[in-house]
């Protein structure tokens, strides 16, 4: 009975989780229409609603195009694979004490696991398009990531140390007292710039970066292999938001007249309207700027922070 | 868990077959990944979670990028495929065959001998936690650590002066004028 309720929870939170990813393209329009100062997709249902529908069923519909030239089963599995590193991602998170897929010891290390896994998917659909400007956002892609994932990593060993375990369910425990973002404030804003390259959102999104590379590594897709890369993204967002809730910013926790699963809600949606602040203000860098910011500035700031984290905890415990 | 085991292993077994076995080499390489993740279950079951991770993020997660990269760099197409069908005659695998068959045999000997029941009794003493890794790399296993550190130190030391002869660029803007430059420039102007 146990596992039948445990499969239940896994296909709620899997459809919750699609909803929101699909439901963020309208909120991300339309926040990003209200502070550049215009209206955004209004006229499809109340407010627009609809929109997102339209585009869904627009999506499904088109022709599922596999060009001529591309190596056909790379460019056939290179969008689900980021589909599935970060789905599996998700298992890892705690919702609430109740609700979440499993409780894992190495619960930090699984999440770094799948998104490196997640780079495969920039980089095989870059080489697999066989197209110059795909296999240049390939690349560009694969540079990036593996760069800010040895940060990513480095960041947040800070609040492994601080709450002494890699289970994420223990780390929500270890911040009854205090939030960990006040003590790892700069984990957390390595962590946050991390994510966004991780997740290669805009200002970070070289890999894509339309100006220069049409679209960088999906150029070629169309339909919903294109739509695979897009939900994707979205829900990376969600994904890196729930992380950040989790880790820094105490999870479900929370005063008590607001049951848990909506603190963590409302923490989640927080940073991803950060996320889109962020994509509304600020251009994007050259990408050896990108670089040199990660390998010269954050690089060393995560080392020194998990120096100064380890001394001030082995000071504690003399 | 003894299932998970045997499907991992004939994931693992099969995908590293295909590995050595295809003549294309970014495909190979996916084969290879699929083999290390396989590899990383086996870890998870033998109650090693921590390497389990660690195999995944490292192996699967940061050098077979790196290996995917540069093979995708060289992008080297048709004629790569052809030149290792060519490579890959009964002359060259013969040999090599024959002396893994020999360590299959050795192999299922011992294992049917039992003599490797022993040696594989340590292995399961329940989970092994991060932090009895983390103890052992940084009591027992101290040299070992240092050593491996050394050398990739000197691997950096070494790539950074390969790769510091910067190549000079010639173009307009983009033209970092050292002082030679910008004197024989003044000197041309003044002779004109």
């Amino acid at each position: 009975m146990n596992t039948v309720i445990h499969i239940i929870m896994i296909i709620l939170i899997l459809l919750v989780l699609l909803t929101i990813a699909a439901g963020l393209i309208y909120v991300e329009r339309r926040m990003l229409a209200v502070w550049q100062d215009r209206y955004g997709p209004n006229r499809t249902g109340p407010f627009g609603l609809l929109q997102v529908l339209a585009d869904m069923v627009k999506i499904f519909f088109k022709e599922d195009w596999i060009p001529p030239f591309v190596d056909k089963k790379v460019f056939i599995i290179a969008p689900t694979i980021v589909m599935m590193a970060v789905l599996m991602s998700f298992a890892i998170i705690p919702f609430t004490p109740k609700i979440g897929v499993v409780d894992l010891n190495i619960g930090v290390l699984f999440f770094l696991a799948m998104s490196s896994m997640g780079a495969y998917s920039v980089v095989l659909a870059g080489w697999a398009s066989n197209n110059k400007y795909a296999l240049l956002g390939g690349i560009r892609g694969a540079a990036q990531m593996i760069s800010y994932e040895v940060f990513m990593g480095l960041s947040l060993m800070g609040v492994v140390i601080l709450a002494g375990s890699f289970n994420l369910r223990d780390i929500v425990e270890a911040q009854r007292k205090i939030w960990f973002f006040i003590p790892q404030i700069v984990g957390f804003v390595i962590f946050f710039l991390a994510g966004l390259a991780e997740t290669h959102r805009l200002p970070f999104d070289i890999p894509e970066a339309e100006s220069e590379l049409i679209a960088g590594y999906h150029a070629e897709y169309s339909g919903m292999k294109f739509g695979m890369f897009f939900v994707g993204e979205y829900l990376g967002i969600s994904l890196i938001s729930a992380l950040v809730t989790t880790l820094y910013f105490g999870g479900w926790l929370g005063p008590h007249f607001l049951p848990p699963i909506v603190w963590f809600l409302i923490k989640m949606f927080a940073f991803i309207l950060l996320f889109i602040l962020i994509r509304a203000t600020l251009p994007r860098p050259r990408y050896d700027q990108l670089m040199s910011l990660g390998w010269k500035l954050l690089l060393p700031l995560s080392l020194l922070n998990l120096l100064v984290t380890g001394a001030v905890v082995l000071y504690g415990h003399l | 868990m003894n299932l998970v085991f045997y499907i991992a292993a004939l994931v693992a077994i099969f995908a590293t077959l295909r590995a050595v076995l295809h003549k294309h080499a970014v495909h190979a390489l996916l084969y290879l990944i699929v083999s290390l993740l396989s590899v990383a279950v086996i870890f998870f079951i033998l109650g090693a979670p921590f390497l389990a991770a660690l195999e995944v993020i490292i192996y699967a997660g940061a050098i077979m990028v790196l290996f995917v990269f540069v093979v995708m760099m060289l992008n080297r197409g048709e004629a790569a495929v052809q030149q290792e069908k060519e490579w890959f005659r009964f002359r060259t695998w013969a040999w090599p065959s024959v002396l893994v068959l020999i360590l299959f045999v050795e192999w299922v000997y011992m294992l049917w001998r039992g003599s490797a029941q022993q040696s594989f009794a340590g292995v399961t003493q329940g989970p092994i936690q991060p932090q009895q890794v983390g103890e052992l790399l940084f009591t027992q296993y101290l040299l070992g650590v240092e050593m491996a550190a050394m050398m990739l130190m000197a691997g950096i030391i070494g790539a950074y002066h390969i790769g510091k002869q910067k190549q000079k660029s010639y173009h307009r803007y983009l033209e970092e004028k050292s002082d030679q430059i910008s004197i024989s420039e003044n000197k041309t102007q003044e002779v004109i």
